[in-house]
């Protein structure tokens, strides 16, 4: 009876066995595409996204590998095994810049676009300061699908008028509005857990140091150790004395929520901080009007620049379906699929051209500043620096931040833009 | 996490030897089911057989142990010694890249602010972790051990923080740990000022550096002293009434009782706790992750180590810290070996 059981059980097994071995039969028409788009308006846009391809490419089977978590650690995590181990999938999200640069195509693991963006023309549609922040030696890596704004200061308007503050174009009309706002009880600015204070850091130097001194340190022509930099960084401890003393232990959208909620007056956050403002409370938003419950401008120093960071699709070298895999990058890079994604998600096209009727007030703004502004990349968010130099940054920011000593905090920048620069 | 068996079974066996030496009574072979007595049942009985069936066991023992032994030498040992040897290299990049760099790595640790703040955080981390479990522990344990009713539901729930993961404390502790004042006061903060309690309102662990990561220790404690009196109430309740009865007789009041007799009977099991503890407390990882996310002013060599790999690509010097990290918990674990493993020998 015992031996019966056995032998069923061994014979189950082998089947199960077999019938996992017979299912992995390549389709001939397929593309895998790799994000970290699983919630929220991400996932929504690329539902969005999916619908313009299907339309677009209905023999193609379209292969969702997104992975959860961590704001992209874990996808990155997981990419750079598979990478690894010889294993890429077609198409992978990245933010454009130097995060690709740096770690993909110094690892030799994508294709160049150009001759796709010459035949689709996205030269011309594309703001030109664009072009070279995402293109190494004159090939671009990557096509754009949505751009955000780092560089956008977010305001209470009642708040500011019950006080009599006017919105300060430079960092001294700043500091002065923060002696009025700190007077009347509240806290002048407002700022969340580490990675928002490199977000305040890269805003401030930008604005002190305008758009060519900041793009040069970035490309190897600046120099961290000149007297601009340190009258930036020391800007930038007299502004840190105004923030909120419990800021590490906030999330961005903590910090967003004390200047909806008028306990702070300024808050400088990248334009997804508008999906936050103006969502549905439904959906964990705060369903504020734009320019009533809040108001935005430029952060002091910085009118006339966009700072930005963009979610880019790229092309895998010897990626197991490239047809597919540009098939996918045509609509990433189309007007329909960009005014499909972009809209829903909360940021704008990468395009010029994109329908300004779709998009709600800021975003109209945004992309009217789009088509003119100077265009710099954002630290933080990947387009500027390659990953081991930003973690650098970072540790010599997280130091900076527990002794606020700036010739120290001067010395490992120098240091880790020598050692780790682009 | 949970205690290598052998620790507990290692200890049973030394304390009943040691007091079968006491009562005069030549030491037995226990009766419960120890790994030492499933072993030596067997031995003997294939003593009194003849060589072709002792050989056969012999042969089939080593089969069974034999898939367990090439998994830990490829995933254990193997993954060790290339680990040893990304640290030696100039790897940071995506890509592989081993070419050999020396001790470079180890020599930019040294110099490293960062990492230097690691080993403060982690020194007083441990140091309070481990003093305050044993208290508590010990403390909970000699309670227990009145014989009081409902001795099982308290012990019961002394040991439920164990079943939660580090995560979900980490979690938890956080919003009690809430630092915010004034109108958004809240967590233990809001409790303190409710009952009047306000001077002990603080900024928990966004106290200035370095205390900041005593109040990460909190929650730890919170989560193992159970363990801990687990552990004492076991020793505790191994030891033999007859001595109590002694003491009694001898007109030992209880205080004296414990002082003098069964505490220094429990030096094992301390031992075996600071061993346990203190390799949770050199690797701790999540709670300080759910806790303070990437607060430098908190970090420890586990978080810098996956920061440092993952975030920034730099393999080389996250293979050293490992490296530092695997010599620092061998520190501490492996003459406790070769001491335990001593003492089976002398049975």
């Amino acid at each position: 009876m015992v031996r019966k059981v056995f032998l069923a059980v061994a014979i189950l097994s082998g089947a199960l066995l077999l019938g996992a071995c017979a299912g992995a039969q390549p389709a001939a028409d397929q593309v895998e595409i790799f994000s970290w788009w699983t919630g929220g308006g991400e996932a929504a846009g690329l539902e969005a996204m999916l619908g313009v391809f299907a339309n677009d490419f209905p023999n193609v089977e379209f292969i969702n590998s997104a992975v959860a978590g961590g704001a992209g650690t874990n996808a990155r995590a997981v990419l750079a095994s598979r990478l690894q181990a010889g294993d890429p999938p077609d198409s992978w999200q990245a933010h454009a810049g130097q995060e690709i640069i740096g770690t993909y195509v110094a690892a030799n693991q994508i294709e160049p676009l150009n001759s796709l963006f010459d035949e689709e023309g996205w030269i011309d549609v594309m703001p030109e300061t664009l072009i070279p922040l995402i293109s190494k030696d004159g090939n671009i890596y990557s096509v754009p699908v949505n751009i955000h704004r780092a560089n956008v200061m977010w305001t209470n308007p009642a708040l500011l008028a019950e006080l009599g503050v006017a919105v300060p174009t430079n960092w001294d009309e700043f500091l002065a509005a923060c002696e009025t706002i700190e007077a009347a009880g509240k806290i002048c600015l407002s700022m969340g857990e580490q990675w928002t204070a490199m977000h305040l850091m890269e805003v401030v130097l930008l604005g002190q140091l305008g758009p060519d001194g900041y793009s040069a340190l970035w490309d190897g022509t600046g120099d961290w150790g000149s007297a601009d930099v340190t009258a930036a960084l020391e800007t930038y401890t007299q502004v840190l004395q105004h923030v909120n003393s419990d800021a590490s232990g906030l999330t961005w959208q903590d910090a967003s929520q004390l200047v909806a909620n008028g306990d702070a007056a300024f808050n400088i956050m990248g334009d997804w901080a508008d999906g936050y403002f103006s969502g549905t409370t439904a959906g964990g938003n705060l369903g504020l009007v734009p320019g009533e419950g809040y108001g935005w401008a430029p952060p002091p120093g910085t009118d006339g620049t966009f700072q930005f960071l963009s979610d880019s699709f790229t092309l895998a070298k010897n990626a197991p379906h490239a047809q597919g895999a540009l098939d996918w990058l045509k609509v990433a890079g189309s007007k329909a699929g960009q005014e499909a994604f972009n809209p829903v998600k909360g940021s704008i096209c990468a395009r010029t051209d994109c329908d300004k009727s779709l998009f709600n007030a800021y975003l109209q703004t945004a992309m009217a500043d789009w088509s003119t502004d100077t265009v710099v990349g954002s630290l933080t968010h990947g387009v500027t620096a390659n990953d081991t130099w930003k973690n650098e940054i970072n540790t010599a920011l997280g130091l900076f931040l527990t002794n606020s000593d700036v010739a120290a905090f001067q010395a490992a920048l120098v240091s880790a833009a020598s050692t780790y620069g682009n | 996490m949970s205690p290598p068996l052998f620790l507990l079974t290692a200890h049973a066996a030394r304390r009943r030897r040691i007091f079968s030496r006491i009562r005069g009574i030549p030491p037995q072979v226990p009766m419960s089911s120890t790994l030492s007595a499933s072993g030596s049942r067997s031995l003997s009985a294939a003593q009194s057989t003849p060589h072709p069936r002792r050989n056969r066991d012999q042969r089939i023992a080593i089969l069974v142990v034999l898939p367990s032994i090439i998994a830990t030498a490829i995933f254990v040992y193997g993954f060790i010694g290339w680990t040893l040897r990304v640290s030696l290299s100039n790897w940071t990049g995506l890509m592989p890249d081993y070419s050999f760099a020396g001790l470079r790595q180890y020599i930019e640790l040294a110099r490293d602010p960062r990492f230097a703040i690691d080993i403060r955080n982690t020194a007083i981390f441990t140091v309070l972790f481990l003093v305050s479990c044993l208290a508590i522990g010990l403390f909970l344990a000699i309670l227990l051990d009145q014989r009081v009713r409902g001795e099982n539901v308290f012990r019961s729930i002394f040991l439920f923080p164990m079943a939660v993961s580090f995560i979900v404390t980490g979690v938890a502790w956080r919003w009690l740990m809430n630092s915010a004042t004034g109108t958004r006061i809240s967590g233990l903060n809001l409790l303190f000022h409710q009952l009047g309690l306000d001077p002990l309102i603080n900024n928990w662990h966004l106290t200035d550096p370095p205390w900041g990561i005593a109040f990460i220790a909190l929650p730890a404690v919170w989560q193992m002293s159970g363990f801990t009196m687990a552990l004492y109430l076991g020793g505790l309740r191994a030891i033999s009434d007859d001595l109590r009865e002694a003491a009694r007789v001898d007109g030992a009041s209880e205080f004296q009782t414990y002082r003098y007799i069964l505490l220094p009977l429990l030096r094992p099991i301390t031992l075996s706790a600071v061993i346990i503890l203190g390799h949770i407390s050199l690797k701790i990882f999540d709670l300080i992750v759910a806790i303070s996310q990437n607060n430098i002013a908190l970090d420890v060599p586990a978080v810098y180590m996956w920061r440092t790999t993952f975030d920034g690509n730099n393999y080389g010097q996250g293979a050293a810290i490992g490296i530092l990290m695997l010599l620092t918990v061998a520190l501490l674990i492996v003459p406790y070996l070769f001491y335990s493993m001593r003492s089976q020998e002398e049975m």
